[in-house]
């Protein structure tokens, strides 16, 4: 007997070891890092000043002074990329801020409620999931002036029902424990149980889907700026830069690669660490 | 009529309801008089007040919003106010262009998509799978309109393998004129046997097809991979391996049937998505379908044009998940109960 459980342990230890230390998931995490130190650090790492033209030294191709060359004005791309970085990521952390926040407050109330103040709830959210992510951001965007707290909005506008309805039904779920049951008979008023006991143990699965949300958002932002209805000139913004680097993809194809590859590459980051992350907290879905 | 169906029928009524409140509310915060909009700048005011009258601009909000409704369901969608055409009319020139290539693009998803999930499953945690992984992650995450320019210098512009833009070569519009039917140009040009018009479509859809699949393809592989692994651990995967079934035939013999079921789901899901990520592929091909329509809406602030497109395209997700739901109601009993 004694043997069995001793040898219980370790297969436990392993069990949750790899979840922690999938590779993949690991290499997310270290590229992020790298993106967020070289995003925050611009103003240091950026071999040239922001925005700053150089009319003599334009479309020159890549090389040791220009290591992504220069765009048609005679701007540095590194350093358009670089700080591009901080307009993308910005929106990303406006837009999951102001969206988990609407959306977890809505869906922890809801699904502790119940009743008719859930349902009028979650058909208002089904009405927003209705409307792709990027086609209410167009709407939204072509009615408001176009610009980086435009294109926050219209994002976040379209993004806080999946919280919600993350929220409602992990919420719903907590709100039949006992605890939550002793706190109520124990004459706790409902706010206070929402607070301390319901809303803490929601946040762990909206915490997961908004690292698995951050590609999707990056994504969505820079599509809004492609078409001309996010961050404007001269903001560095890495969909603007595509837009505007389009028509010398033939000839230059440094300018509009680099930035493309900068979205590509933060938004892999993003959705490999949400992959790894979900798969750690739903053991069903790791592969042994 | 069994209970789930009325149930989830009238869910989707009240949703189509709540979307178009929704799009009116959006339309009437534009700051822009409408009126000057469509009369022009150097409008008298006689031409504005006709043009506020016309649009009922002095109405209270509600009786508007009634009006709105009142017009969309007798088949009025409002005048565009670029190509001053019915808004009903460029849609129903626009939305089949958008299923061509949507459909398309899907159905090239699913033809990759489910062998290489398969294949991912077969050798879990080997280098095929290591690969299926990136790819896939690699096509979920690279920006739409990057990869359209991308494919489009590399492969149209630079070697000349395919078109540059377009639906088909405009030119046989006048030697082999299109018959429509169903303003499906490929399916038009097959069912009338136009075969100029045919070939030339093909050619044109490859490119942009490709860039709209990429999404499909990723999450289409991701999710057949990961619900057949999960179908490999059930009870019967044992028993069939105890009967000394091999490991490709459980996969593809046993688990792909059950596995395929949420895999279905995704599909219609990934539909909606699909069509609005093709509105950044439309832009840069220049396909004539919704997403050129809205991209040309937008830079004239076409307000019923936008708000035109924004409506179909949410029905149509609405519809989607509709008909997933009825399905999965049909083929697993438990979905009823939800």
């Amino acid at each position: 007997m004694t043997e069995t459980r001793v040898a219980e342990e370790p297969v436990r230890l392993r069990r949750t070891l790899p979840k922690v230390t999938d590779r993949f998931a690991a290499a997310g995490a270290v590229l992020i890092v790298v993106i967020l130190l070289a995003t925050i650090l611009a103003p240091w790492l950026a071999p040239y000043p922001v925005d700053r033209l150089d009319l003599v030294h334009t479309l020159l191709p890549p090389s040791g002074a220009h290591w992504f060359g220069t765009d048609k004005v005679g701007r540095d791309v590194l350093t358009q990329v670089l700080y591009g970085g901080r307009t993308s990521l910005t929106i990303a952390v406006a837009v999951l801020a102001m969206s988990a926040a609407v959306g977890v407050t809505l869906g922890v109330v809801a699904g502790y409620a119940g009743g008719w103040l859930r349902d009028v709830i979650m058909r208002v959210t089904d009405v927003f999931l209705a409307f792709p992510a990027l086609l209410l951001s167009l709407a939204l965007a072509v009615v408001l002036e176009p610009s980086v707290t435009t294109a926050i909005v219209a994002i976040a506008v379209t993004w806080w029902p999946w919280y919600a309805r993350l929220a409602a039904s992990v919420a719903a779920s907590i709100s039949t424990r006992s605890y939550v049951d002793a706190a109520r008979c124990l004459g706790v008023p409902a706010p206070m149980i929402i607070l301390r006991h319901v809303l803490p143990n929601s946040l762990t699965p909206v915490l997961v889907q908004i690292s698995l949300d951050a590609g999707g958002v990056i994504l969505t932002a820079a599509a809004l700026s492609y078409l001309g209805l996010g961050a404007q000139e001269p903001t560095a913004e890495w969909g603007l830069m595509v837009e505007q680097g389009q028509t010398l993809f033939t000839t230059n194809w440094w300018v509009v690669t680099f930035p493309g590859l900068a979205i590509l590459v933060t938004a892999f980051a993003f959705n490999v660490l949400g992959e790894g992350l979900r798969n750690a907290l739903d053991p069903r879905r790791v592969v042994k | 009529m069994p209970r789930y169906l009325v149930r989830r029928l009238g869910q989707a009524v009240l949703v189509v309801a709540g979307v178009i409140v929704l799009t009116f509310a959006i339309m009437r915060l534009v700051p822009g008089d409408p009126a000057v909009a469509f009369a022009g700048p150097k409008a008298t005011p006689e031409e504005l007040a006709a043009a506020r009258l016309r649009f009922g601009l002095d109405d209270a909000i509600p009786v508007q919003l009634w009006n709105y409704i009142r017009d969309l369901v007798t088949g009025d969608w409002g005048t565009s106010l670029r190509t001053r055409q019915p808004v009903r009319d460029d849609l129903l020139l626009a939305f089949p262009a958008s299923l061509e290539l949507v459909g398309t693009a899907l159905l090239l998803a699913i033809a990759v998509g489910i062998p290489v999930g398969v294949l991912a499953a077969r050798y879990k945690t080997k280098f095929p799978d290591f690969g299926v992984r990136i790819t896939s992650m690699l096509a979920v995450s690279v920006p739409v309109f990057w990869l359209a320019l991308a494919l489009q210098t590399v492969f149209a512009s630079n070697l000349g393998w395919f078109p540059i833009a377009g639906e088909y070569d405009s030119a046989l519009d006048t030697t082999s004129p299109l018959t429509l039917w169903t303003n499906i140009t490929i399916v038009d040009a097959l069912i009338t046997g136009n075969w100029p018009i045919f070939t030339s479509t093909l050619e044109h859809l490859v490119l942009p097809a490709v860039v709209v699949a990429a999404y499909p393809t990723g999450v289409i592989a991701q999710m057949t991979r990961a619900a057949l692994i999960e179908e490999s651990g059930q009870d019967h995967a044992r028993l069939e391996r105890a009967l000394g079934f091999g490991e490709t035939s459980i996969l593809t013999r046993f688990a792909l049937r059950p596995a395929l079921n949420p895999v279905l789901s995704l599909i219609a899901l990934v539909f909606a998505y699909a069509i609005v990520n093709g509105f950044l592929v439309e832009a840069v091909f220049n396909w004539p379908g919704l997403g050129r329509y809205a991209v040309q809406s937008i830079s004239n602030r076409d307000t019923p044009a936008i708000a035109g497109v924004t409506l179909l395209v949410a029905v149509v997700y609405v519809l989607a998940n509709l008909v997933v739901d009825l399905l999965q109601g049909v083929v697993d009993p438990r979905a009823r109960a939800r």
